[in-house]
C-alpha cells in the first residue's frame, strides 16, 4: 500500500464518516415530531416507492423537466457504479479493476460517457430555466431568494465539475495508452473525441489523469457532505418519504383521537377515557396541544416531508391561492418547517442555511411576532394558513409525495382550538353549525321546505306502468 | 315527438315515516345544508329527486333530522365541532339501520365516506355523479338523442373533493356524454383541475388579500374553453405542459354554453364568476342532475 492509497483511505473514511454523522443529526431532528402509527401495508408501500420515487411517476406530468431530470438521475445511478471501481482502485492501488468484466466493462464505460455528456447538457438547461431574465415561474417567489437560490445553482455547478473531472480522467488515460501503443480496457465514445484537446506530453497526461481521478472522488465525497445542508438531500430521503406517505384518499383528514375521547365522554357519561400516556420515568407525560404551534407538534412524517423537499415549486405553481396572489405558498411552509427544526434543534455541520439571508428569504418577517418565535407566527403567518382551500392540488403535484395540507390543517387546529383565533366569519359559521345544524343562519325547521310543491313530469307510457 | 305527459306531485318519503311502518329504504338521499337551504342548489335537490322518482328508486330523506356533516368545521380546524356533528349523524344513521347513502355534495360525500368510519360509522357512500352513471349504465335513464342539450357546448368543472380527494373523474364525464353535447375540457382539468375557491371553509369567509378571486380565475378559464379562445387560455397560469384537454374550436361568444358542476359550492362560485364576467346572458351553470332531469323531460 503506497502513501497515495493510505491518503485515499483516510479521505474516504473521513468523508463517509462525516456524512453519517450529519445524517444522524437529521434523523434526530425528524424524530422530534409526534409519533404516528406507520406499520403494515409493506407491499403497497414498496410498490408506491418503486413507482413514485424510483420510477419518478409523478415527474412525468410535465414532460420537459421530467426528461431532463431523468438524464441526471440515471446518470447519477449508473456513474456511481464507476465510483465503486474508484474506491477499490484507490484503496488497493489497482487500475480500472473492473476491466475483467470485458464487454460488460466496455458497455458500462461507454454508457457512463454518453450519460456524462447528457448530464452536462441537462444541467445547462436546468441553469437556463432558473437564471434567465424571466425564469420558469415556479423558480421565483419570495422563499426562493438568498440561500435556496444559491443552493440550487451550487448543485448544478458541482454536477458539471464532477462530469468534467470524469472526462479529464478518461481522456488523459486514453491518450496515455494511445501514446504508449497500449489498449485501454473499456469503450470511451466521448473521450476519444476529446484527445486532440489534451497535451501529448506523457508526464502532463499522467498528472491530468490523477487530477481528474482525485477531483472526481473527492468531489463526490464533498458533495455527499453538502447534501445535508441542501435541498439535494432529496436524492436519499425521498425514498423513505414516499414509502411512508399516506395510503388513504387525499380527501381524508386525520381525526384527532384525544378529541374523540372527549366527545364520546360528553355524549356517554359511562365512556371510559383511556389513561394518559406515561413517560419513561413513570410520570404522566405533558398533555399535547391540539394541532401544531411548533415543529415538534407536527408528526415525524411532516418533518421528513421538510427534508425531502427539492423546492421545485410544483405545489406553489398549482396552488389556487398562490396563483391569485395570496401570501400562501405550500413550498414556503415546507421550507419554513425545515428551517425552524434546524433553528430549534440540530443544524447541519457545514452550511447552516438559516444563517444565509434569512431576512431576504422572508421579507414578511418584520411583520411577524418575534416574541412568539415558533413555526406558527415565527415563520408561517395565519394569513397564509387561512388562504388555503384544502383543494389538494399541492399534494397531487408533489413528485415525492410531500403533504403540505397536513401541516396547514394542524396549524389551523392550533389557531382554532388552542387560541380561538379563527377569522370572525368562521366563528359565525361555527356557531351556526352548533345552533342551527347548518353553516348558514337558517332555521332547522325550514330544512325540508325544498320538497314543497314538487312535481315530476311523466310520459303516459311510464305513468301507466 | 312530444309525447303526452302527466304531471305527478311528489311526496318525498321521510326516513321517520318509513321507520314507523317498519320499512327500511334501499338508499338514504343525504340532501346536505346547501341542498336544503341554498335557493340555487335546492333546484338541484329537486331535480335529483325527480330522477329518483322517475327511475323508481326505493329511497328516503332525513328531512329535519339532517344536520351538517361537520366538513366546514373540520377543514377550518375545529375538530371538536366536527366530531360532535359526526357522532350525532352516526347515531341517526345507525338508528335507522342505514347502509347506503347517496348525496349531491362532494364535501358531505367525502366526510361521511372517509372520516366517519374512524368514528364508528361505516356506510356505502355514493356521490350522485356515480349514481347517475350507474342509472345510465343500467339503461334506467336514457336521455334519447341527448334531449335539448344536443350539440350545445359544455365544459365540466372538477370538484376538488370529488376529483383529487376521491379520484372520481370519469363518472361525471360519462354522465355528460349521454347528452350528445359538444364537450370541451378546460386547460386545467381532472387531476390538474383548479379549485373554484370555496373549499376548506373559504365559502364562509372573505378571501385573503390578493390579485384576484379564485372563482374569477377559474371562470375565465371555463369561458376561454367554451369560447375556444386559445389566446385567453394561454394568458392564464397553468401547468407548464401536458394540457390534458384538447384545444376547442373557436365559438362566437360561447353562445348557449354551459359550465357543468357537481358540487354546491362550485355552483355558487362559478355562477358568481359568470356574473362577474357579465356573461350570464349566454353561459349557464348547471349541476349534472339538472342536466339529466331536463334532458329526460322530467321537469314539471
Amino acid at each position: 500500500m503506497t502513501i497515495q492509497n493510505l491518503i485515499f483511505l483516510l479521505v474516504a473514511v473521513a468523508g463517509i464518516g462525516l456524512f453519517v454523522w450529519q445524517v444522524r443529526k437529521i434523523r434526530a431532528n425528524i424524530l422530534v415530531g409526534r409519533d404516528r402509527e406507520m406499520s403494515g401495508h409493506v407491499g403497497e408501500r414498496l410498490n408506491k416507492m418503486l413507482l413514485v420515487a424510483f420510477g419518478q411517476q409523478k415527474m412525468f406530468k410535465r414532460i420537459t423537466p421530467a426528461l431532463l431530470h431523468m438524464v441526471v438521475y440515471v446518470g447519477f445511478l449508473v456513474i456511481n457504479v464507476e465510483v465503486i471501481e474508484i474506491l477499490i482502485d484507490g484503496i488497493f492501488g489497482t487500475h480500472r479493476v473492473l476491466q475483467f468484466l470485458g464487454p460488460v466493462y466496455d458497455a458500462l464505460m461507454a454508457t457512463n460517457e454518453v450519460l456524462g455528456a447528457l448530464v452536462i447538457i441537462a444541467v445547462i438547461a436546468f441553469w437556463w430555466r432558473r437564471n434567465r431574465t424571466q425564469p420558469v415561474r415556479r423558480f421565483t417567489g419570495p422563499e426562493l431568494r438568498a440561500w435556496p437560490k444559491l443552493d440550487a445553482n451550487i448543485i448544478l455547478y458541482i454536477e458539471v465539475i464532477l462530469m468534467v473531472a470524469l472526462f479529464t480522467m478518461n481522456t488523459s488515460d486514453l491518450k496515455l495508452h494511445q501514446l504508449r501503443g497500449e489498449d485501454l480496457p473499456g469503450a470511451f465514445p466521448i473521450s476519444s473525441l476529446l484527445t486532440g484537446l489534451f497535451p501529448s506530453n506523457l508526464q502532463a497526461l499522467e498528472v491530468l489523469e490523477r487530477v481528474g481521478w482525485w477531483a472526481h472522488i473527492v468531489g463526490i465525497l464533498l458533495f455527499l457532505n453538502y447534501l445535508p445542508s441542501s435541498k439535494h438531500f432529496h436524492i436519499i430521503i425521498s425514498f423513505p418519504n414516499v414509502y411512508y406517505s399516506r395510503l388513504v384518499p387525499q380527501g381524508q383528514f386525520s381525526n384527532v383521537d384525544s378529541i374523540t375521547h372527549e366527545v364520546k365522554a360528553m355524549l356517554d357519561p359511562s365512556y371510559q377515557v383511556p389513561a394518559p400516556a406515561v413517560g419513561p420515568d413513570g410520570s404522566a407525560a405533558a398533555p399535547t396541544p391540539f394541532g401544531a404551534k411548533d415543529v415538534d407538534d407536527l408528526a415525524w412524517t411532516n418533518l421528513m416531508n421538510a427534508y425531502s423537499c427539492t423546492e421545485c415549486g410544483r405545489c406553489t405553481s398549482v396552488c389556487p391561492a398562490n396563483i391569485t396572489g395570496k401570501l400562501l405558498s405550500p413550498r414556503k411552509i415546507i421550507m419554513d418547517t425545515r428551517d425552524r427544526v434546524e433553528e430549534k434543534y440540530n443544524s447541519p455541520l457545514i452550511f447552516q442555511p438559516n444563517l444565509y439571508g434569512a431576512e431576504a428569504k422572508h421579507p414578511e418577517q418584520e411583520q411577524l411576532d418575534k416574541a412568539n418565535h415558533t413555526l406558527l407566527r415565527g415563520y408561517v403567518t395565519p394569513e397564509e394558513l387561512w388562504a388555503c382551500t384544502t383543494c389538494n392540488a399541492c399534494v397531487e403535484a408533489c413528485p415525492v409525495n410531500i403533504n403540505p395540507l397536513e401541516s396547514i390543517i394542524e396549524m389551523r387546529r392550533f389557531l382554532v382550538l388552542e387560541e380561538s383565533a379563527a377569522p370572525n366569519s368562521l366563528n359565525v359559521m361555527f356557531s351556526n353549525i352548533e345552533n342551527n345544524g347548518a353553516p348558514w343562519a337558517f332555521s332547522p325547521s325550514d330544512r325540508f321546505n325544498w320538497a314543497d310543491d314538487l312535481f315530476v313530469s311523466e310520459k303516459e307510457a311510464v305513468a301507466k306502468s | 315527438m312530444a309525447e303526452p305527459t302527466a304531471k305527478r306531485q311528489i311526496t318525498v318519503p321521510l326516513m321517520a315515516d318509513l321507520a314507523t311502518r317498519g320499512e327500511t329504504p334501499e338508499i338514504l338521499f343525504w340532501v346536505g345544508c346547501a341542498g336544503a337551504f341554498d335557493d340555487r342548489y335546492k333546484r338541484v335537490t329537486r331535480a335529483f329527486v325527480r330522477i329518483l322518482e322517475h327511475v323508481g328508486v326505493n329511497y328516503a330523506v332525513l328531512g329535519m333530522e339532517e344536520t351538517c356533516t361537520g366538513d366546514p368545521a373540520k377543514r377550518a380546524g375545529n375538530e371538536f365541532l366536527f366530531q360532535m356533528q359526526a357522532m350525532q349523524n352516526i347515531t341517526t344513521f345507525d338508528g335507522y339501520g342505514i347502509k347506503k347513502i347517496v348525496t349531491a355534495c362532494p364535501h358531505c360525500f367525502n366526510t361521511i365516506k372517509n372520516e366517519y368510519p374512524a368514528l364508528g360509522g361505516t356506510y356505502e357512500v355514493i356521490h350522485h355523479s356515480t349514481f347517475l352513471q350507474q342509472l345510465i349504465n343500467e339503461g334506467k335513464v336514457g336521455v334519447a338523442g341527448g334531449g335539448e342539450f344536443k350539440g350545445r357546448r359544455i365544459t365540466f368543472h372538477d370538484s376538488c373533493y370529488l376529483g383529487r380527494a376521491n379520484n372520481i373523474y370519469e363518472a361525471p364525464r360519462e354522465v355528460l356524454a349521454v347528452l350528445d353535447a359538444d364537450l370541451v375540457e378546460m386547460k386545467r382539468c381532472k387531476t390538474n383541475g383548479l379549485c373554484c375557491g370555496a373549499g376548506g371553509a373559504q365559502m364562509w369567509k372573505e378571501p385573503e388579500p390578493g390579485k384576484k378571486d379564485v372563482n374569477v380565475e377559474r371562470t375565465e378559464e371555463a369561458l376561454a374553453a367554451l369560447d375556444g379562445n386559445v389566446a385567453a387560455l394561454d394568458k392564464l397560469y397553468g401547468v407548464e405542459s401536458g394540457n390534458e384537454g384538447a384545444t376547442p374550436a373557436p365559438k362566437a361568444n360561447g353562445q348557449d354554453s354551459i359550465i357543468a358542476v357537481s358540487c354546491p359550492f362550485c355552483m355558487t362560485m362559478m355562477s358568481d364568476g359568470v356574473k362577474n364576467k357579465e356573461r350570464e346572458n349566454n353561459v349557464q351553470v348547471f349541476d349534472l342532475a339538472e342536466l339529466i332531469a331536463t334532458a329526460e323531460g322530467l321537469n314539471a
